[in-house]
């Protein structure tokens, strides 16, 4: 995964377009606006206040994984297990509540399990120089394997108990869906965390350059450590508020959700190649994602089609962020 | 012969032999803000080994680009057997019969042996490859060469010096008239120089191919080379017989030039023994090396490539984990494991390569500033933006670093200004002994003078300890109040920087 790219504009280059480049991050929130007035056009149920907090929802319930993902790849890594880790959270919570443990210490247990699995990530990233694509491969996997084990191959359905968990991913407060207060509050904190704090930094720093990062008195191993614990542990929060909405648990279920949560991230304008990018964009990748699939939906394309679509904007992002480096 | 009809009667066959393998005129080559080569003239007979010689940023890598085909000139001609290169591209040039032959080596390490030879012109039968021929074919130039090397071993198993005889056989497969080989000396072991000697004699008079022969180890000049050529600031300054001159006469050449008054004068005031090293050795190159440091001193480490400079320093910023030896830092026995460690006990490193170990390029001015000294910027963890402000605001004002916001990504910054965003760094980390790794590598003269000022400033005001590595001997001179002269991973000789001269410097550091 080392790419070098060589970003040194010549003078010649650089100058006399610069005043025509946009701000960072003013292409995405564009795209948003246009998609959402484009939408409106294109579905007159668009704009129904019942629709737009299910496409919310849907930011929601996938932002959660974009979130961990950016903290990871900021740091030039990668993490292919959260979609294992969703599944695994959602059957690991509902087996529990089946053998009637109270909700919170299934929560606490759950958020625990998926936390472990990133720290087992993050240990063989950054501690025994496994490069992220594989290590995190090979996780994929095994905890697919941990979840298929869990359930014995079907689904767990925790019955009267998941009827009082239902809150969670499918209650409302305030006439606002709850998975859009702890998307909220995920932000927030990711927020603060990345732009104000020193581990932050870090995160940037060892992204940015992991050699000046070391030189520099960072500890590179603990940071690279930190985003796949961080990343793996909002998986399992995401696998809880899955299993509230479906009241089972799934072990095939989550699928290719790592590759949904990269998408976010990088729509959101955080470089796969480190040290550029945040929260804030993935918020914007996650609302482009959740809005072209409800336009889609509603414009009843079949779901084949909208694979095809997704594909193709995933591609468009990354040329027109490549098209704007190389303008800068 | 020597009768001008005579050669004029016999026309071609007497004036190809009289043509010149390779002439150079009038060479000229400029970066922004620095004139690399300038009217550089030379030219090598077929069966010439011609020296080029000359200080770092003499020009040679310059040079040895424009051959390549690389860069291309500014000015001047290149005329291969009396043929003018008129647009030379590295394609044309390798066909023309030019081979350059890197000191770092442009191979495929995976690959084997006869597939780097035959790299991209593999024998091929129809469709497919002729594996047989490729093999044979490369036993064959081999065993010609008297190089025991077996064609289908992988290059990345095979030595250094072996690696090299793979590159010139290589370069013979493809029919070179001419090579240039780039300090290749500097990689290999005694005994393998003299094997590569006896190889470059032998090509030379038995197969008539010139050759360039980069170096600056003097001793080299005199034992291989026939003629030579000294570059000194991108210009010719001797041109003649190796036999004409001495070790001594080629050494003045090489870095005769006015110290000018780039470096500023100082008095330094020495305080108390801050850094003392004993018998220091690295796990890989660096042997023995004890050394002391004042406080308020400036010393020099110098030597040329590959003496074990960095090694030293970084061994003891805890970069490179140590293999012997101790350190005893403001008089205390100190083990740094890591450069963490090294920060937080007051050191602070200067990278050589700024780009690659210094900066965050694609970061902020403040965010590269800041970057060694969160803790001090922050209160659990949460970072207070207006300390941030005013710890960068006075590191700006005080390294007189020019950007236009601190918000200014670092790799839009001139390369003197990016060197300080790095000083800056380690001076907002408030670092007491300061290793610097060629601070002022490729940044333009007049922000090496500043550096120099920020360097003696440092040492003077702040009672900072500087360790600095250079390749630059008149900078080690005009700066330093102390050297080591370092070579082989050993420190050979302390000298006093101003008893002393670069001949004798030089003289520890490049003969053998």
């Amino acid at each position: 995964m080392q790419l070098s790219i060589d970003r040194t504009p010549t003078p010649s280059e650089r100058t006399p377009t610069r005043r025509l480049s946009l701000p960072r991050g003013a292409g995405l929130w564009t795209a948003v606006i246009v998609l959402v007035v484009a939408s409106s056009l294109a579905s007159p149920h668009f704009l129904n206040p019942t629709n737009l907090l299910n496409v919310l929802r849907q930011v929601a319930l996938y932002g959660i994984l974009g979130v961990g993902m950016t903290f990871v790849i900021l740091t030039r890594g990668i993490d292919l297990s959260v979609g294992s880790i969703v599944a695994f959270s959602g059957v690991f919570g509902a087996t529990l509540m089946e053998r009637g443990l109270p909700i919170p210490v299934t929560v606490v247990c759950s958020l625990a399990a998926g936390t472990l699995m990133g720290a087992v990530n993050g240990l063989g990233v950054a501690y025994w120089r496994v490069p992220a694509f594989i290590m995190t491969l090979g996780t994929m996997v095994m905890i697919r394997g941990f979840g298929l084990m869990v359930a014995d191959g079907g689904t767990v359905n925790p019955g009267k108990a998941a009827e009082n968990f239902f809150w969670l991913g499918g209650g409302y407060l305030m006439a606002v869906p709850t998975p859009i207060y702890v998307f909220a509050a995920v932000c927030l904190v990711a927020y603060v965390v990345l732009s104000h704090t020193t581990f932050g930094r870090a995160v940037f720093a060892v992204g940015s350059n992991d050699e000046a990062a070391r030189l520099s008195g960072i500890n590179v191993p603990v940071t690279s450590f930190a985003v796949f614990v961080i990343c793996g542990f909002l998986a399992a929060l995401s696998g809880l508020i899955f299993l509230s909405r479906l009241s089972v648990g799934d072990p095939n279920s989550g699928l290719g959700l790592e590759l949904e949560a990269i998408t976010i991230a990088v729509i959101g304008g955080t470089s796969l190649f480190g040290g550029e990018g945040g929260v804030v964009g993935t918020i914007g990748g996650a609302m482009i994602l959740a809005i072209i699939a409800n336009v889609l939906n509603l414009a009843g394309v079949s779901p084949f089609s909208q694979q095809v679509v997704k594909g193709a904007i995933i591609i468009l992002a990354v040329m027109l962020e490549t098209a704007r480096k190389r303008r800068v | 012969m020597d009768d001008p009809r005579f050669t004029l009667t016999l026309g071609n066959v007497v004036n190809i032999d009289k043509t010149p393998a390779l002439r150079l005129e009038g060479i000229t080559k400029s970066f922004p803000g620095v004139i690399a080569l300038s009217d550089v003239s030379f030219s090598v007979d077929r069966g010439e080994i011609r020296a080029l010689v000359g200080e770092n940023g003499a020009g040679k890598s310059t040079l040895i680009k424009i051959l390549s085909g690389a860069y291309v000139a500014d000015a001047g001609r290149i005329e291969l057997f009396g043929e003018e290169i008129a647009h030379p591209t590295p394609a044309g040039m390798i066909a023309r019969g030019v081979a350059v032959i890197y000191q770092e080596l442009a191979q495929a390490p995976h690959l084997t042996v006869a597939e780097n030879i035959f790299l991209g012109r593999l024998p091929r039968r129809g469709m497919r490859i002729d594996w047989a021929a490729a093999s044979a074919r490369t036993r064959d130039v081999m065993s010609k060469l008297g190089f025991d090397i077996n064609p289908t071993d992988r290059v990345q198993d095979l030595s250094v010096a072996k690696r090299q005889m793979v590159e010139i056989a290589k370069a013979l497969v493809r029919d070179a008239r001419v090579i240039v080989l780039d300090e290749p000396s500097a990689v290999l072991a005694p005994a393998e120089i003299d094997q590569l000697f006896d190889i470059v004699r032998h090509l030379a008079r038995e197969n008539g191919v010139a050759f360039v022969y980069i170096s600056h180890r003097i001793g080299e000049v005199f034992v291989l080379s026939d003629t030579v050529t000294v570059l000194r600031d991108g210009r010719t300054v001797h041109d003649g017989k190796s036999s004409d001159l001495d070790a001594q006469a080629l050494i003045r050449l090489m870095v005769g030039r006015e110290m000018g008054d780039i470096y500023p004068h100082r008095t330094p005031r020495l305080g108390e023994i801050v850094l003392e090293t004993k018998s220091l050795s690295d796990r890989a190159l660096l042997r023995d090396a004890s050394i002391t440091l004042r406080k308020g001193e400036i010393v020099g480490l110098f030597g040329l490539s590959g003496a074990g400079r960095s090694e030293l320093l970084k061994t003891l910023f805890g970069a490179v984990s140590r293999g012997g030896g101790g350190v005893q830092l403001f008089g205390a026995s100190a083990d740094v494991r890591s450069p963490r460690e090294g920060i937080a006990k007051g050191l602070g490193l200067l990278p050589e390569d700024r780009k690659t170990e210094g900066l965050f390029l694609n970061q902020s001015v403040s965010f590269n500033i800041v970057s060694a000294s969160l803790r001090r910027v922050a209160v659990n963890g949460l970072i207070f933006p207006r300390r941030e402000r005013e710890t960068v605001a006075a590191q700006i004002d005080r390294l007189r670093l020019k950007t236009s916001s601190v918000d200014a990504a670092a790799q839009d910054l001139s390369g003197g200004n990016q060197q300080k965003c790095v000083f800056a760094r380690l001076a907002a980390a408030e670092c007491r002994i300061l290793l610097a790794d060629e601070p002022t590598r490729g940044v333009d003269v007049g922000a090496k003078r500043e550096i120099y000022d920020l360097l003696v400033e440092l040492a003077s005001t702040r009672d900072l300890a500087v360790l600095m590595a250079s390749s630059d001997l008149p900078e080690v001179l005009g700066l330093c109040d102390r050297l080591y002269v370092m070579r082989e991973g050993r420190i050979v000789k302390e000298l006093d920087a101003r008893r002393t001269s670069e001949e004798e410097v030089m003289s520890y550091a490049a003969l053998h």
